[in-house]
């Protein structure tokens, strides 16, 4: 299983192929050069008319570097951290050259000092970027706590066992699938939440977890799966859908007396993987369980420790269905 | 033959069947008949009372109607079944029954647990139909009532041996008569025997007082209408229901608070 991150404190190059590290950069750099003409200008008239000249020489390196390192990341995310930190400030001092000449009045003193600012403008958004990873990866080695405490309700798991020492006598074969079912669960749930899964794993995972809602609940229960368009390669952080359709059993199926369809789709849209899932809704009062928004956080939070800004996670009420809707990009892994 | 007449109430088929095997392996200590199963509280509440169960046993998470809920209607039965809760998991309720020493078993249930709790509740259980009495079954409804997280979802009538339910949401007023309550729906009337004011603190945010002997519901309110005083009394204020054409007479004393509840736009 790859770990995006090996250590509670990882020492790592910020991810440049995310939307959210290369928006980082864009607004940081852009606000530090403004921040440094508003110390140099002294008429605020002039101030927009100064940021338009010393933008053409600002944007062109910014926006080379980020398109390099945005094609390049795999490769630099592979250098040791330091060194990876001499590369980017060289790439980034060295279009600043490039432009300084282009732009074409060369002098030693204004060549020195556009290297200088490159060079001074290319540390500040690393170090930005360090703190903000620093930040983030407490919390990334607290999701794997939190994973296991806001997933499996003890509720199931007692159900689930008295589930098996029924089937004991009278099927001997189903319970001990339904072990070997369980036994898979806990495996996963008492994984590192810190490690991104293919697709296939977490899609096994959770038509394990079914199987066992499906003997305990019988009919109530009736899953649909929608995989054909699944791209099964994608990988994704561990166990995002299972509190979902857990969720889905326990708040939609569960409290109700009929039926209950549960849906489960995924699917790949260009660089996208959506997911749905789907229960009904079940109007309060009619046995409707005091929702708590504790799972949906969790994920939510996990999705942006992993994805920052390019996840989505959303819930509604739609007629009488509830839906939760995941959109992460797809990024496919080994396999 | 002596045998204990059980019910078994859980929606979980394997649960149910589970506890049946028990009961058949503790026979040689303890000889039980189970009389009814149901896989809803509303299944219970129609079919216990013709059983002749002296035991239920009782999941406490059930859809339609929690166990506590359930348990509390059955105490209206002339010949209530002792109550065993069952439960998986559920930190708050095992916390009540504790407190309120409501006897309960924890699943998966062991035959030792299982064979105790039948035999405490078999020395509760009178051997005579009939013999309890009506102090000791308040007694239970009021451990029931405290161990309750929340008001119920239905009132019920005893008719004969038989529980009628009446949703809360259907009533449109409750009014007071001698020891008798009257439950005044769209359709029809009910008697309970319940006091008025136990039903008002129980269910506070539904129903508002509107005179010494009657609630309303707030949500039927449809607003106020001045009755001229006729023959010397002096006028007072009625509200008008949605529902029905009676008028309730608001007493001088509750008009201010009752027409602060009531929402602007109204009257």
């Amino acid at each position: 299983m790859p770990s995006i991150r090996q250590n509670p404190y990882p020492e790592a190059l910020p991810d440049f192929r995310n939307l959210g590290v290369t928006a980082r950069a864009l607004v940081g750099v852009n606000l530090l050069a403004l921040a440094a003409m508003l110390f140099s200008e002294s008429d605020w008239g002039n101030l927009p008319a100064s940021f338009a000249m010393r933008a053409a020489l600002l944007e062109p390196p910014l926006l080379a570097s980020l398109a390099l390192f945005f094609l390049g990341a795999p490769w630099l995310l592979r250098l040791p951290y330091w060194i990876g930190c001499v590369v980017v400030i060289a790439v980034v001092v060295a279009f600043a050259a490039a432009t300084y000449m282009a732009l074409g009045e060369i002098s030693w003193g204004g060549l020195a000092r556009t290297l200088v600012l490159a060079a001074f403008a290319a540390i500040v958004a690393l170090a930005y970027l360090r703190l903000h990873t620093k930040a983030y990866s407490p919390a990334l080695a607290e999701a794997r706590l939190q994973a296991l405490q806001a997933r499996i309700r003890p509720h199931f798991l007692f159900n689930s066992l008295n589930a098996v020492l029924a089937l004991m006598r009278r099927d001997p074969r189903r319970a001990e699938r339904t072990l070997e079912d369980l036994a898979d669960l806990f495996r996963a749930l008492m994984s590192d939440g810190r490690n991104l899964v293919r697709l296939a794993d977490e899609v096994h995972l959770i038509e394990r977890y079914a199987a066992i809602e499906q003997l305990r609940l019988g009919e109530r229960l009736r899953m649909s799966w929608d995989l054909d368009n699944a791209p099964m390669d994608a990988m994704l952080p561990a166990l995002v859908l299972q509190p979902l359709l857990e969720n889905a059993v326990y708040h939609g199926v569960e409290p109700g007396t009929g039926t209950g369809d549960v849906l489960v789709r995924v699917e790949r849209r260009g660089d996208r993987v959506q997911i749905r899932i789907e229960n009904p809704w079940l109007q309060p009062g009619t046995g409707q369980r005091a929702g708590n928004h504790m799972a949906l956080d969790n994920i939510r939070e996990r999705l942006m420790l992993f994805f920052d800004d390019e996840a989505r996670l959303e819930s509604r009420v739609e007629g009488v269905r509830y839906q939760v809707d995941i959109e992460i990009p797809y990024r496919s892994g080994p396999g | 033959m002596n045998e204990l007449r059980i019910y078994i109430a859980d929606d979980e088929a394997p649960a149910r069947a589970r506890l049946k095997e028990l009961l058949a392996d503790i026979g040689g200590e303890l000889a039980t008949k189970v009389v009814g199963e149901s896989d809803s509280g509303l299944d219970v509440i129609d079919r216990l009372p013709g059983s002749e169960a002296q035991v239920l046993l009782l999941d406490i998470q059930m859809p339609g109607m929690g166990g506590i809920e359930l348990a509390r209607h059955l105490c209206a039965l002339e010949n209530a079944p002792a109550v065993i809760f069952v439960t998986a998991h559920d930190r708050h309720a095992v916390e009540a029954f504790e407190l309120n020493a409501l006897d309960y078993l924890m699943k998966p249930v062991r035959a030792e647990r299982l064979t105790a709790a039948l035999r405490k509740s078999m020395a509760a259980v009178p051997a005579e139909r009939g013999a309890r009495d009506v102090h000791e079954k308040s007694e239970q409804a009021v451990r029931l009532e405290r161990a309750a997280g929340g008001p119920r979802e239905f009132f019920s009538v005893a008719e004969r041996n038989r529980i009628v339910l009446v949703p809360v949401g259907e009533i449109l007023f409750l009014k007071a008569e001698l020891k008798y309550v009257t439950l005044r729906t769209k359709v029809g009337e009910h008697l309970i025997e319940e006091p008025l004011v136990s039903i008002e603190r129980e269910f506070g945010d539904r129903f508002v007082r509107v005179h010494r002997n009657c609630l309303v519901a707030r949500a039927a309110i449809r607003g106020f209408e001045r009755i001229p005083g006729a023959g010397g009394e002096e006028p007072h204020w009625s509200v008008m229901l949605e529902g029905t054409d009676e008028r309730l007479p608001v007493s001088r004393r509750l008009w201010t608070a009752v027409k602060a509840v009531v929402p602007e736009g109204r009257e």
